[in-house]
């Protein structure tokens, strides 16, 4: 296991990630029945998000008559997006920036704490701090949404409840993240270069941003984005803690919409306008993800592989 | 109780550096480390434990219309432990555990497996697709397939129209479970693929070369080696669905709006607390609800830590 381990860890920690020459000679013999097994699994994981994007072109006429899998007689996309956007005097685009808000200030911020406390506990010994590790990665174990109540309890005895910090601040903290920069820092941050920079006079905060955090920037993304998709999906934290739609995020504001739908709310939503809304809150995050992929990879092997 | 795994794992790394303890005078002020770890331990408290130990302390108190708030004691967990409807909703959560699950590993695994072997056409297109719906928010995801099944115009029951069959009824009772497996399953197979798959990528190639110089099959390669050399990877994937599986929110209360009937308010636990919380007013008993659901999943967490770690152990032997 040890092998293992520190070929995972170094060559992610390196941000290394070439194809072993054996893969290449081994590609030639591809194996039809698996591929098809594969790609069977790949159109089940694909096609519920073809139906989404095929369905918010049609209207709710179109919706009810023709075939889920293909277009309607009209093309009703702009249509569409212009009544999801003209919802409530533009309410949708409010959540859109109120998802981005929240999204990019506790991802910015969770991922740089973490940042700063994986270093502090990967490259120094102080007191308490093997107790405090321990804790940290206890609460790992914490189910987020079983903390989101107590969370909300207390925000409330303290009178903080439907403001954007209900949101934001409980979304800073992420124990995972602070296990996987210790882990990243640790591998990826050698001792001596510190050790030289000490050397040359440079403070310590110094030496984090300018030695340090460089070597740590891949870890630091991947942590980035967890942090992002958990707080771009989060859903109960928001219902919980926020009262008025101004502040709401998508994932609230389009549950919200459902409900209103569905429960014959005068038939002021139209399908049509739920589904669009959801196609355009998820290509942002889709087109982050296809770019972004290869730091899942090498975050997760640094995580797991030692986890 | 990735506690453990980790600190197993930790002493190779600290070994890599010989010679630390000398080199001690060199290191870093003590004080420097704690300072860059204290924003987040700060913030580490104020959001984990003193919500939680103020969730305890609300926990044991009643308050009712007439008396005001009163101290209880360890009434509302015995209350809990005897409510139908928490109890049915860890029940429905415990079938959820043996069902969905091991289904969702086993094609996140098959998958990994599959498009490591590089036999697989297009492996990494195929890699992108699986891996696509955890970008989309549960919220998204719950909603799209609550249309997919719905009888309106859900190309499932479209389908079964067409060719002039009975469209089963995905969202009535004895479904509703199942088409949230689903949901859950659809989400959530790419993340747990691309955790196993990253395992899978850190074997050293030699592990397996040389049993396949031996002549051994590519399946048997596969089940006996790299397998074995993932597990800390699989058992993370195994606790994380654990804990996701026990807080099952985003379903049951979004199917809820096109479900009524069969989602009852204590569908999931989850839903439960929020139920009890925000519709009967109840903070006191939903505090000790949550409280019991963290306390089930540490202990489920537990139990799948423990009976791998035998597992192994008799598989040593």
């Amino acid at each position: 296991m040890t092998a293992t381990m520190s070929a995972g860890g170094t060559a992610s920690a390196a941000g290394l990630h070439k194809p072993r020459p054996s893969r290449h000679r081994r590609g030639r013999d591809r194996s039809a029945p698996l591929s098809i097994i594969v790609w069977a699994l790949a159109l089940y994981f694909l096609l519920p998000l073809v139906w989404l994007a095929i369905a918010s072109t049609k209207n709710t006429g179109d919706l009810f008559s023709t075939f889920g899998f293909w277009f309607g007689d009209s093309f009703a996309l702009w249509d569409n997006i212009q009544s999801v956007f003209g919802y409530k005097d533009g309410i949708f685009g409010r959540w859109a920036l109120n998802t981005l808000l929240y999204a990019g200030v506790s991802a910015v911020g969770a991922s740089f704490l973490a940042t700063m406390a994986g270093y502090g506990f990967a490259k120094y010994r102080f007191f308490g701090s093997n107790a405090m590790f321990s804790i940290v990665l206890g609460a790992i174990m914490i189910p987020l949404t079983a903390l989101a109540l107590p969370t909300y309890l207390l925000f409330s005895s303290a009178g903080l409840t439907n403001t954007v910090w209900a949101i934001i601040v409980p979304s800073l903290v992420s124990p995972f993240g602070v296990f996987l920069m210790r882990v990243y820092a640790a591998d990826s941050v050698p001792d001596s270069l510190l050790e030289a920079a000490r050397v040359d006079g440079a403070g310590e905060l110094r030496t984090f941003f300018q030695v340090a955090f460089r070597l740590m920037v891949p870890g630091f993304i991947t942590v980035l984005l967890f942090a992002l998709v958990a707080t771009w999906n989060n859903y109960f934290l928001p219902l919980i803690m926020l009262n008025s739609s101004d502040l709401y995020p998508l994932t609230v504001g389009l549950a919200q919409m459902q409900s209103a739908g569905t429960s014959g709310g005068g038939g002021e939503v139209l399908f049509s306008t739920v589904i669009t809304g959801s196609f355009i809150s998820i290509v942002p995050l889709i087109v982050a993800f296809l770019f972004l992929q290869r730091y899942w990879q090498s975050g997760l092997s640094a995580g797991s592989v030692k986890g | 109780m990735a506690v453990t795994t980790v600190s197993s794992a930790d002493p190779p790394a600290t070994r890599r550096s010989p010679g630390r303890a000398a080199r001690r005078g060199h290191r870093g002020h003590p004080l420097a480390g704690f300072l860059f770890v204290v924003p987040f331990m700060v913030l580490f408290i104020a959001m984990i434990l003193v919500p939680l130990g103020y969730a305890a302390y609300l926990s044991l108190f009643e308050s009712k219309l007439i008396g005001g708030t009163s101290f209880v004691g360890l009434k509302n967990f015995a209350e809990a432990l005897t409510d139908p409807a928490f109890l049915g909703g860890v029940g429905r959560m415990a079938l959820f555990l043996v069902i969905q699950v091991p289904i969702m590993l086993g094609i996140a695994l098959f998958l990994a497996l599959a498009i490591d072997s590089g036999r697989t056409r297009a492996a990494r297109s195929a890699r992108l697709l699986a891996f696509m719906p955890y970008a989309v928010p549960g919220v998204v995801a719950t909603l799209m397939w609550g249309y997919l099944y719905g009888p309106d115009f859900g190309p499932i029951t479209q389908a079964f129209e067409a060719l002039g069959l009975q469209p089963p009824d995905l969202l009535g009772e004895s479904s509703i479970l199942g088409s949230m497996m689903n949901i859950v399953t659809w989400e959530y197979v790419g993340y747990n693929m691309i955790i196993m798959y990253a395992a899978l990528r850190a074997i050293p190639t030699e592990l397996y070369e040389a049993a396949a110089i031996d002549g051994a099959s590519r399946i048997r390669i596969a089940l006996s080696i790299k397998i074995p050399a993932i597990k800390p990877a699989i058992m993370l994937t195994v606790i994380f669905s654990v804990i996701g599986t026990f807080q099952l929110f985003n379903e049951p209360a979004l199917l809820d709006a096109i479900a009524p009937v069969v989602i009852t308010n204590g569908f999931t636990p989850n839903f439960y607390a929020y139920n009890v919380a925000f519709v009967n007013q109840d903070v006191n008993y939903a505090a000790a609800i949550a409280f019991l659901l963290g306390l089930v999943i540490a202990i489920m967490s537990y139990v799948v830590q423990l009976s791998s770690q035998r597992a192994e152990r008799k598989v040593r032997r």
